[in-house]
């Protein structure tokens, strides 16, 4: 399992109804039902992986959140709401925090750093935008429309009055390392960041 | 029909009669004393009887869903594409029942079959079946086969208010349901198309109020009408346009009103063969019970509220250019399920045919419903 996921799974409770938004092949539910006894949904758009996760028992819905939004979900409906790897790619990353939070308690949310120091040193040297392991595409056919830093999300979060329960920081290989721990907007590839609102526990 | 039957046809097969002689009570008050339903099986039950799996049909539908009935038939059952060996509803693993339903006219007892108090045909005194009624003798049909629990029953527009219905009547007696190009309800602008298929046939001067057989006509004009009506929304504006487009038959406008478009003559043809191979009640009937399903008409509309007691898993499909059961109204059913919290999968299909798309193999369609009932198969170890 990917290692992300690993840490995400930890946060989801036996019993836990949740909401994967852009769920992929579904790997992450599949697993959270079988080995924790969620349920729940993934909404998402290509139809391979609607395809997969459908041969593999995740309950899966075609929806764009871009497009068609939460609005079909009822408020605080969910116990989780997940976001791996999305954010940085539908147009208004804002509104769908407040979208997460509204139909889910908790909302775990991961993105790349774009603040990492490789793709600022590529930036400063090269001249030209960056790519790398996390970002491998190239700026015009990039899916990742709305690139920011740690830092910007948290920013983000403040002005929203989300609060951060946790943030782990990893590199590219997803490890914990003690170096991203120290200056991870520096040295962090990628966030996982566990939020929910203000007023709730 | 080809030389020889294709790998992937379930081949040659007959339907069998099943009489049932206890009176079933129907959602009209009426009950009916006795009656026969008309069925195919394709593949085998297995020891635990855990892979059967429903077939409902839709409008003018019937039980020869698949194979042939003979080496010189000229088309196989109506979703071939879908069932047999290898495809979708894999005959390989899955016992697949198919039947024509209670008020048909394809062998089941309807307005057509004789009434035994008057040894003539029922006519206009066959009562008014609803999908309900329908579900509740699917049911007993499931008790004679044997079968406890269906590892799905699957059906598309009006056969998938059948599989919705199925998981609100017998929560017990399915693992999944399968609805396709279907509505929780019928819409004014649904209920109207059906009133005007109604009135050509009723109106028409051989119709004498639904006793034509006794004077041994058939309402012929009035169910080519109803038949044209229906099937103009069956298909979408961009598929009929690239049929027929503007065609003209012969070069030129002959300044009259024969059938001068490809469109027409097509239509009057279709019309023409359908009202010689299916019963005017029938037809009545099947549109009324489009027009009275509302499974969340007792829960105040609120279709999750109605859903709170099903068990099985929800598989939902439709088609992006089918305007009479459009995504929209498959949304709302996946949207109740959501909020009921049931276990529901929803693709919507980029295809052009409209709402017969259900019965047209895609690439798309193909791949989520195989790879869907291929794992109700793991699931039920067939």
């Amino acid at each position: 399992m990917r290692p992300d996921l690993e840490i995400i799974q930890q946060w989801i409770k036996p019993g836990h109804h949740v909401l994967d938004l852009g769920c992929g092949d579904g790997t992450l539910l599949d697993y959270l039902q079988r080995e924790r006894g969620a349920s729940g949904f993934g909404l998402e758009i290509n139809p391979e992986h609607i395809t997969t996760c459908m041969g593999r028992g995740v309950a899966v819905i075609e929806q764009n959140i871009d497009t068609q939004g939460l609005g079909n979900f009822d408020d605080a409906s969910f116990d989780t709401v997940l976001m791996t790897q999305a954010l940085q790619a539908v147009r208004r990353p804002d509104k769908v925090l407040d979208e997460m939070l509204r139909v889910g308690r908790e909302g775990i949310v991961t993105f790349p750093n774009f603040a990492h120091w490789r793709l600022r040193w590529g930036l400063a040297l090269s001249g030209r935008m960056p790519e790398s392991e996390a970002l491998p595409y190239k700026w015009y056919n990039t899916p990742n429309i709305r690139l920011c830093t740690f830092k910007d999300f948290e920013a983000l979060c403040r002005q929203k009055g989300i609060r951060i329960k946790s943030r782990r920081v990893v590199d590219g290989q997803h490890q914990n390392s003690w170096l991203a721990r120290l200056w991870p907007n520096l040295l962090g590839e990628i966030a996982i960041y566990r939020i929910t609102r203000e007023n709730e526990q | 029909m080809p030389d020889s039957l294709p790998a992937d046809s379930v081949g040659i097969v007959s339907p069998q009669i099943y009489h049932f002689d206890t009176p079933i009570d129907l959602a009209c008050g009426q009950a009916l004393d006795s009656y026969d339903l008309v069925v195919e099986t394709y593949g085998e039950l297995n020891a635990d009887a855990t892979n059967a799996v429903l077939i409902c049909h839709a409008l003018s539908g019937h039980h020869h869903a698949a194979g042939y009935h003979a080496m010189d038939e000229r088309k196989p059952g109506w979703w071939d594409s879908c069932i047999g060996p290898g495809k979708p509803i894999d005959t390989n693993r899955f016992f697949v029942v198919s039947l024509n339903n209670l008020g048909g006219c394809h062998g089941s007892t309807g307005p057509s079959s004789n009434n035994p108090a008057t040894g003539k045909p029922y006519g206009p005194d066959f009562p008014v079946i609803t999908v309900g009624d329908w579900v509740k003798s699917q049911a007993l049909l499931a008790d004679r086969l044997g079968i406890q629990c269906w590892a799905a029953v699957v059906g598309g527009s009006l056969g998938g208010m059948q599989a919705l219905q199925w998981s609100l009547d017998y929560p017990d007696r399915l693992k999944h349901s399968v609805v396709i190009a279907s509505t929780p309800r019928l819409t004014a602008q649904n209920i109207a198309f059906n009133e005007v298929a109604r009135q050509a046939i009723t109106s028409d001067r051989e119709f004498h109020g639904g006793r034509y057989y006794d004077f041994d006509v058939v309402p012929r004009r009035g169910l080519m009408l109803a038949r044209m009506v229906g099937h103009i929304t069956y298909l979408s504006d961009a598929s009929m346009g690239e049929k027929f487009g503007r065609e003209l038959r012969d070069q030129a406008y002959k300044f009259g009103y024969d059938a001068e478009f490809q469109v027409e003559s097509y239509l009057r043809y279709q019309g023409e063969r359908f009202s010689e191979t299916f019963d005017a009640n029938t037809y009545l009937l099947m549109t009324r019970a489009l027009d009275y399903f509302d499974p969340a008409y007792d829960y105040g509309g609120d279709l999750s509220r109605a859903l709170a007691g099903t068990k099985c898993e929800f598989l939902v499909l439709s088609f992006s250019t089918d305007w009479r059961f459009n995504p929209g109204r498959s949304e709302e059913m996946v949207n109740a399920m959501i909020a009921a919290r049931r276990k529901v999968s929803y693709s919507e299909i980029d295809a052009p045919w409209g709402h017969d798309a259900f019965l047209i193999p895609t690439p798309r369609y193909t791949d989520v419903f195989t790879a869907y009932m291929d794992r109700v198969a793991r699931e039920v170890g067939a």
